[in-house]
């Protein structure tokens, strides 16, 4: 009865075009219907039966996501049938469907063995294609020795795959680069141009991640360089002679001169054209005619009408803007063009080459077009132009800023774009330029007043983050306010309960700022029994009036009263409790300011705690340097590693009294360096501007000398600058827009702002070239290494001395003459490399990879 | 045992081996990766036609690979590059009638070349099928998948010439 009903099923199984074909009807109860039929049917003996069912399974399984993983030992079963329709099903399925955890994984090392070793090169392909897309450390390491007889194969085609597999192989088995490096190598200088493109693929992927243990290999690929007719041949070695000749400046001259003959040929294919001016751009940018040439070639790209091409184009010039500006300015015109065109892509690369050419001469002007471009285009791009003009910008603390005030209210305009979501950036360049230029202030109060007044502003959460840096500078520097009222009013407007409670408390906090403020103008103008008028002149400095009457003082209190009154009930305790502190000051000063008026008396509770305030708020804020925390000495004992579970304890009694006296923290990460400037304040209103700034950052570098390092940088960078001024003069304007923008303007109407500057640690989001630190450390371990075994090594270096000498010979013996040759021409060539690099070992560690003479 | 054994009968390479310290080795080969990461071929609609892994890749991300490459490349203008951005990595995608070619790869590789490679592809299919049409590679998705493997293996573009494919072609199908 089985038997019969397995005959049943074989005879009337559905076959795969059964299957696409009911598939194309309706898929879903389809599915599950022919699964169940799968699964009846690859249980059955019968191995074709099995096999097309298995085929099936893969098939549900790569289109439509079924799970296959269930079938593996069927599939397993499949391989083993001495069919090859049966085989190439099985292998499939296998290749489709193992993962390293695959149970089964084990059987199969066996089948794959025998058929590696099976004299159907047809059969041997198989197996080897199943071993690169399956091939697990296990299976790697049993199997070398199979891989290895194959690489020396006379079937090309066997060949060719045997070098795709050893990828796979020494990437699970490291073990068998001893094995199989040298008849890989030999492989290098094949005829046919298929081994040599397979080969050349797998040298062109282990240089890539450590091109120095390749460079012995220079010569070979150089002669491929050369003589290769293969563009995706020559664009391999290219690759790979990119990597050697980063870290061998030597080859980069050597090998200046093929790619030059590459890029000159009459139809040289794009894509082979394109690798070479990227391999010079990335590589050989040292080398002149290179250069040139390849800055010439690069225009024929960057006007082509294949947006390809095009992007291309301009991808090439972004790594080479770095070290070769002048090659980005040659082609500014397509550049400036390439930022209207459709493609994403190419107005991304655009933006960037555009920014790489920002200098302080053409900054506001290419800052005005690309703010327009903001405007018009999709948020997406709309945030990347306004995060590269952040980003370039601040560069090296705002370098190429001049006009601050400038720079200040470009800023507000950002926030002011609809679809702006760089809030956080904004922000932290609003509180930075606040904190480093002290002449950009009074601007920067005027810019954040337009932002806090704006109630529509409130309702966009990506601006949030930049009101709260509003709110921060027109409290901290609320003496450059024109109007303290108006700003009081704007940080305590009912739409704030929009904003994050975070950010809420800085409001509160910045109108307590404006409060003490306002009351210790109002005081200070009552004491010398002068009208209010009579201030105006003594207050000059600030070019504020401090005219606060009765009136306008008591509206003001009021005021604040009335917004913080809602907010002492919040849930929030930040919040509640700022706004109750608020609360308890005006509290307890409120009846004195109406006795103010009458009496004269200046010795009252109120004055003297609105002078404390005051005494608190003024100091100023300075930059913090990213390193400071580093350079604080440990305080004695100070225990920094101990358990923290008594800290409960501790707590409770420190935190009290500290939460009554914690007025200045106002922002954590400012209270950390209070630079105390204060007593400069006087005497610097006398003063003019520039003397002024610079003699602050004396006293300020006398102060805390700790967080300065040399004084010269700051006046360096102006020489620098004027020589940048010069430079770019060559390059006139050419185009409608923003061409002109090129043109440098020599006059600077007033002397750049001095901005406070670290000299390390400044920048933290900037990252010292993080991978090529990594590279350098993972060098040095591997040098470090080296060294180590050093002992080792020799004795080793001597074993194999002698084992070449004995290969020669033995191998000579049993070779063909042909091979004998070349055998002998690599044992010689070494023993010549081994006694070099002895020598190179000596005289430096630096380069423990000679490069062969012949190259040099 | 094995490696043992060859290396007695085979002495170590006479060429540089010294150079190659263990450590070294281990550490370097260990993060080597193919350079084609996928390809798919995905009709307009979204549905995929062939795909073929070089990473290993759960099920269920796969859904999500195919179904993010898909909604990169429909949209796309045809006067746009045909190079995006995938994550870490770039897809490469050509467009033929109402099928998307999409191979991932690596940053730094050669768009054109590999653009090339695509339409290389489709000409051995064309030539394969006398005329392709999506309803071939329906009914004949074993013989794509072979014929992709003649032309990629592990990742790797394996052979670059028409001829040399179809040749092979032939042969297997007399096998079967």
């Amino acid at each position: 009865m089985a038997s019969s009903n397995s005959l049943m099923d074989s005879l009337f199984q559905r076959s795969l075009e059964d299957l696409i074909k009911g598939l194309r009807l309706g898929e879903s109860t389809f599915i599950s219907r022919s699964l169940e039929e799968i699964r009846r049917e690859i249980k059955l003996t019968d191995l074709s039966t099995k096999s097309v069912a298995l085929q099936k399974l893969s098939y549900l399984a790569a289109l439509h996501g079924v799970d296959m993983a269930w079938a593996a030992f069927h599939a397993v079963e499949v391989v083993s049938s001495s069919r090859f329709a049966h085989k190439r099903i099985g292998y499939h399925a296998i290749a489709q469907s193992f993962s390293d955890q695959t149970p089964v994984m084990l059987l199969i090392t066996n089948q794959l063995r025998k058929d590696l070793n099976s004299s159907n090169e047809h059969e041997v392909s198989l197996a080897l294609e199943c071993l690169a897309r399956i091939g697990t450390d296990d299976l790697a390491r049993d199997l070398t020795s199979e891989v290895f007889t194959l690489l020396g194969s006379s079937k090309a085609l066997v060949r060719k795959k045997a070098i795709g597999v050893v990828l796979r192989v020494f990437d699970k088995y490291p073990d068998a680069v001893k094995v199989c490096f040298k008849r890989l190598v030999e492989n290098l200088e094949s005829s046919d141009p298929q081994l040599l493109s397979a080969v050349v693929g797998v040298f062109c992927e282990l240089t890539a991640k450590d091109p120095r243990s390749y460079l012995p290999l220079a010569p070979e690929f150089y002669k491929i360089l050369v003589d290769s007719r293969n563009n995706w041949v020559l664009i391999k070695v290219l690759k790979i002679f990119a990597k050697l000749a980063s870290i061998e400046p030597r080859l980069a001259k050597k090998v200046a001169d093929p790619v030059c003959e590459h890029m000159r040929k009459q139809n040289v294919g794009k894509s082979l054209l394109f690798e070479c001016i990227r391999t010079v751009f990335s590589s050989l940018s040292d080398q002149e005619t290179a250069l040139k040439l390849a800055v010439a070639k690069i225009r024929e790209f960057l006007v082509d009408d294949d947006p390809n091409l095009k992007y291309l184009g301009l991808h090439a010039l972004s790594i080479v803007a770095g070290k070769h500006l002048w090659a980005v300015l040659e082609n500014k015109e397509a550049v400036v063009k390439a930022m209207s065109d459709e493609d994403p892509n190419v107005k991304l690369e655009a933006l960037h080459l555009l920014m790489a050419m920002v200098n302080e001469d053409n900054v506001t002007e290419i800052s005005r077009i690309l703010m327009n471009y903001a405007l018009k285009s999709d948020p997406l791009f709309c945030n990347e132009i306004i995060g590269s003009i952040l980003v370039a910008c601040s560069r090296d603390s705002y370098e190429i800023i001049v006009d601050f005030d400038w720079y200040v209210s470009l800023l507000g305009e950002m926030a002011r774009v609809p679809h702006c979501q760089r809030g956080k950036e904004i922000e932290h360049q609003l509180i930075d330029i606040g904190t480093r230029v002290k002449d950009a202030r009074l601007e920067l109060v005027r810019v954040s007043r337009a932002l806090l007044i704006d109630p529509a502003l409130l309702g966009n959460q990506f601006l949030h983050p930049i009101l709260s840096a509003a709110a921060w500078a027109s409290g901290e520097y609320v003496e450059f306010s024109k109007s303290p009222y108006e700003i009081a009013e704007a940080l305590l407007q009912p739409r704030t309960c929009l904003l994050p409670d975070s950010i809420r408390a800085i409001y509160i906090h910045s109108a307590f700022k404006v409060l003490v403020f306002s009351l210790g103008a109002y005081f200070s103008a009552q004491e010398p029994t002068s009208p209010p008028l009579a201030q105006e002149s003594t207050s000059s400095g600030h070019s504020v009036v401090n005219g606060f009457t009765y009136n306008s003082i008591s509206s003001l209190v009021n005021m604040i009263e009335l917004g913080l009154c809602s907010l002492s009930g919040t849930i929030d305790v930040e919040v509640q409790e700022r706004a109750k502190n608020v609360l308890g000051f005006i509290g307890m000063i409120k009846h004195e300011i109406a006795e103010k008026a009458t009496s004269q008396n200046s010795e009252t509770e109120a004055h003297r705690a609105i002078a404390f305030m005051e005494d608190v708020f003024s100091e100023e804020l300075g930059p913090v340097s990213s390193t400071a925390q580093e350079k604080v000495p440990l305080p004695e004992g100070l225990e920094l590693n101990e358990n923290l579970e008594g800290l409960q304890e501790i707590c409770r009694e420190v935190l009290e009294p500290m939460a009554e006296s914690d007025y200045s923290s106002d922002k954590v990460s400012f209270s950390v360096a209070k630079l105390r400037i204060r007593d400069q304040e006087e005497a610097s209103s006398s003063l003019p501007p520039p003397l002024e700034s610079s003699s602050l950052l004396a006293e300020h570098r006398k102060r805390h000398g700790l967080y300065y390092l040399s004084s010269q940088k700051s006046e360096d960078h102006n020489d620098r600058e004027g020589n940048d001024n010069n430079t770019s003069n060559e390059y006139p304007p050419a185009n409608e827009i923003s061409v002109d923008s090129f043109k440098p303007k020599k006059k600077i109407s007033k002397p750049r702002p001095v901005v406070v500057k670290l000299d390390e640690g400044d920048e933290p989001k900037r990252k010292p070239d993080a991978s090529s630190s990594n590279d350098e450390s993972l060098s040095r371990a591997i040098q470090t290494a080296l060294m180590g075994k050093g002992k080792g090594k020799e004795k080793e270096k001597e074993r194999v001395k002698e084992n070449h000498e004995m290969n020669v010979d033995t191998e000579n013996i049993e070779q063909s003459s042909r091979r004998e040759k070349k055998n002998k021409k690599n044992g010689e060539r070494s023993s010549k490399r081994s006694s070099r690099r002895q020598r190179g070992k000596e005289a430096s560690v630096t380069k423990p990879v000679e490069v062969p003479d012949l190259l040099l | 045992n094995t490696v043992a054994h060859i290396q007695n009968n085979v002495p170590a390479s006479t060429l540089n081996l010294s150079q190659f310290n263990q450590d070294q080795v281990n550490q370097l080969i260990q993060q080597l990766q193919q350079h084609i990461r996928f390809i798919l071929l995905q009709n307009r609609q979204g549905k995929t036609r062939l795909a073929k892994y070089y990473v290993p890749l759960e099920e269920s991300e796969k859904h999500k690979v195919e179904y993010e490459v898909h909604r990169l490349v429909v949209n796309r203008d045809s006067k746009f590059t045909n190079f995006v951005e995938f994550r870490t990595h770039k897809v490469i995608y050509r467009r033929y009638a109402g099928l998307f070619f999409s191979l991932c790869v690596d940053i730094t590789d050669n768009e054109l070349a590999y653009l090339e490679c695509i339409h290389l592809f489709v000409e051995i299919l064309d030539h394969f099928f006398s005329n392709v049409c999506e309803l071939d590679l329906v009914f004949n998705f074993h013989k794509v998948y072979l014929i992709l493997d003649e032309f990629i293996l592990a990742g790797e573009l394996q052979e670059t010439s028409k001829r040399a494919i179809i040749e092979r072609m032939s042969e297997l199908e007399k096998l079967e």
